[in-house]
């Protein structure tokens, strides 16, 4: 750091947004190293993302879906990381969320359809957060690092799940290792029965009405991190563990609570894919969403606003990432795996590159502006 | 006679599945005493066994490749040391960064070259390691018990093997008898009291950091170029994680992490045996559960059946130095 800048100084759009700014378009320069390496056009590779999420109807409604993904991940590892948790156990909570989902609906199937999608809400949530249970507590009493135990639970998750799918809950008239459906009367309306509405025709999209879920559980971050005691103990805690103990405020208490409530977050994923795509549940279906969710968080800056738009990027690459993925042989969905490693350095890691120089260039900028 | 070569034979392939994460908690133990959080591993590990991998196809031997593989490990790691030493930026991002990273990249290159949904080309016998046959084998077989533990569980190991739990005394000797390692361990404890005395702390992590890639290298070419004969995605399958929960779980200090490692290995050593197998009274575990065994192993270690893991004390804070 050759120079340091009174951060009161800094206006909050340089902080926030040219910032973040600079460090995806590095991000982004780098990721395009990489596809020049694997031997196809970084230019061309562009213009199949733009015409992949954006150029039709069906894509961009993908885009969306995607996006509604990215949003529950995203926001799961924000509220754990505002008390300095790295939860990057979002995979297996999502899956587990899944169980959550299947269990509760298919045995509340008798009552009303909105009230069976109230309780299978709850469902995926109290699942997810029970699988974050352990790994809280361990961190709050023990000090055992979340990020080896949730690692650890992604796996157990996983051997847990292909045994439940295997030999407990598969749909035993089928040969794959999935649930039988669920009646189709639960099924979240989709965004085909919608642009019916309105006379488009459209011949499948996976986007439903998990989307507006994602949208409330934004606010519902929002407000309980923001507006609330808790939220405020738990940031404090997260800052400072010495200080809020000499406050008064529980690191225990709050580090757990805060785990349950990322964990649950993650949980919801499970709502978009079981309730409102697959309508059981299938092998494997959080397929990295939830590492995806860590570059979501942290590029929005671990707050609901930022973490939409950035969700909405990472939408955009996997649905673009697709159609590049079709036209250029060389190119696999795991370049987009190695261009969110990318992303979390530039906008996590290295977010101090060039700070302080954008920031004193500006507050040297504006003085002068006031000088004059 | 039989329950004799059984317990031989489970403890030779202890041996070797232990040593990939040998070399990763000794890794682990240079960067965390000097105060550097390193979840890496796991990703260094991998990009190791990628490159030994394509390193041993294109040049036909499989020293090239091992010596590529240190170079990229010791560049990975000095990226770590960039973002969070020079940079200050969080330790813990910048090590998930480079495990997605690279998680990535390894599958996407190898698709992208080989076009083999992430394989790399196998190798031949002369682009890889192979077991090294240790003098007399034959000639002490036929002496009881020695016979045993000199041919069947110490000979025919790959090198790396051998040079794993070769590493212990020596990283045991550079981190607590000579006066770099003294260094190295105050830098993580106390930093402002080294620099003080005039050291340069950037430099001492960096050093370390340097030292870790190395090692880790080791492991992933142990994977790539001698246990196995080619590449495959995410081959590392949670070593680095497993490892570190080894050193932790062995307070920072080469010997207990050894022991740790060798139980991980020991647990996979007899999974790998008891599938299938009909247990008495229990009947057949399913493959699922025992496959999961070395993940809620090391939930448990974590746990700390044996006290609080007391932790390097500047561990996971950059170093600002006062002006």
């Amino acid at each position: 750091m050759s120079t340091t800048v009174d951060k009161s100084k800094v206006p909050w759009w340089v902080s926030n947004l040219i910032v973040p700014l600079v460090n995806l378009t590095l991000a982004l320069l780098v990721s395009a190293l990489f596809i020049f390496i694997a031997g196809e056009n970084p230019y061309q590779a562009i213009k199949l993302i733009i015409y992949g999420s954006f150029g039709y109807i069906e894509g961009f409604a993908y885009t969306l879906y995607y996006t509604t993904n990215f949003i529950f991940t995203g926001l799961a590892f924000a509220v754990a990381f505002h008390c300095r948790l790295f939860n990057i156990g979002g995979e297996g909570q999502a899956y587990i969320g899944g169980l959550g989902v299947f269990l509760v609906a298919i045995n509340v199937s008798f009552l009303p359809v909105p009230i069976v999608w109230i309780l299978s809400i709850a469902g995926a949530f109290i699942f997810g957060a029970a699988w974050a249970f352990i790994p809280a507590y361990l961190q709050a009493k023990r000090g055992s690092h979340v990020v080896i135990t949730t690692i650890m639970f992604n796996f157990i998750a996983s051997s847990l799940m292909v045994y439940l799918l295997v030999d407990v809950i598969r749909d035993m008239k089928q040969m794959g290792p999935h649930t039988v459906a669920l009646p189709e009367e639960m099924w979240l309306p989709s965004f085909k029965d919608f642009a019916a509405l309105f006379g488009i025709n459209i011949r499948y999209s996976p986007l439903n009405a998990s989307f507006l879920l994602a949208i409330a559980a934004s606010f519902f971050v929002w407000y309980l991190v923001w507006k609330t005691k808790w939220g405020y103990e738990m940031r404090a805690v997260g800052h400072n563990t010495q200080a809020a103990i000499y406050a008064g405020i529980s690191p225990y208490k709050n580090i757990i609570i805060a785990m349950l409530i990322s964990g649950g977050l993650a949980g919801l994923l499970s709502i978009n894919e079981v309730l409102g795509v697959h309508h059981k549940i299938v092998s494997g279906f959080p397929a990295g969403y939830g590492f995806t969710g860590i570059a979501v968080a942290l590029m929005g800056r671990n707050h609901p606003i930022g973490i939409f738009p950035a969700a909405f990027l990472f939408g955009i690459l996997y649905q673009g990432g697709s159609e590049v993925t079709f036209d250029m042989p060389n190119i696999t969905r795991y370049m987009f795996v190695a261009v969110q490693g990318v992303i979390i350095l530039f906008s996590g890691a290295l977010e101090n590159l060039f700070r302080p120089q954008i920031e004193s260039w500006f507050v040297n900028k504006l003085n002068k502006q006031v000088e004059a | 006679m039989e329950f004799l070569s059984d317990i031989a034979s489970l403890t030779n392939s202890t041996l070797r599945i232990s040593t990939p994460l040998v070399f990763a908690a000794m890794a682990g133990i240079f960067a965390e005493r000097s105060g550097v959080i390193d979840f890496s591993l796991e990703g260094k590990m991998l990009m190791a066994a990628f490159v030994a991998a394509v390193g041993s196809y294109f040049f036909g031997n499989p020293w090239v490749g091992l010596l590529m593989a240190i170079v990229v490990c010791v560049s990975l790691s000095m990226l770590h040391g960039f973002a969070s030493v020079t940079h200050k930026g969080d330790q813990v991002v910048s090590c998930v960064a480079i495990n997605i990273l690279i998680i990535g990249l390894t599958t996407a290159l190898a698709a992208a070259w080989f076009g083999q949904a992430g394989l790399t080309p196998t190798l031949t016998d002369d682009q890889r390691f192979l077991e090294i046959t240790l003098p007399f084998t034959d000639a002490l077989r036929e002496i009881p018990i020695i016979g045993l533990i000199y041919s069947d569980i110490l000979s025919g190991h790959y090198i790396f093997v051998y040079l794993a739990y070769l590493s212990v005394p020596i990283v045991y000797w550079i981190v607590f008898k000579t006066s770099f390692g003294l260094r190295v361990r105050a830098v993580g404890e106390n930093p402002s009291a080294v620099d003080t005395a005039g050291i340069n702390v950037f430099a001492m992590r960096y050093k370390a950091l340097a030292i870790n890639g190395v090692l880790i290298a080791f492991a992933g070419a142990h994977l790539s170029t001698a246990v196995n004969a080619n590449f495959f995605r995410e081959m590392s399958a949670g070593r680095g994680y497993l490892a570190l929960a080894a050193m932790i779980f062995g307070k920072w200090h080469p010997k207990t992490a050894l022991i740790a490692c060798l139980l991980f290995g020991f647990t996979d050593a007899l999974q790998i045996r008891l599938q299938g197998v009909e247990l008495p009274t229990i009947g057949t575990i399913p493959v699922q559960l025992i496959q999961a065994v070395p993940y809620i192993l090391t939930v448990v270690l974590l746990a700390g059946f044996v006290g609080k893991a007391i932790a390097p004390r500047a561990i996971g804070q950059p170093y600002i130095k006062e002006r």
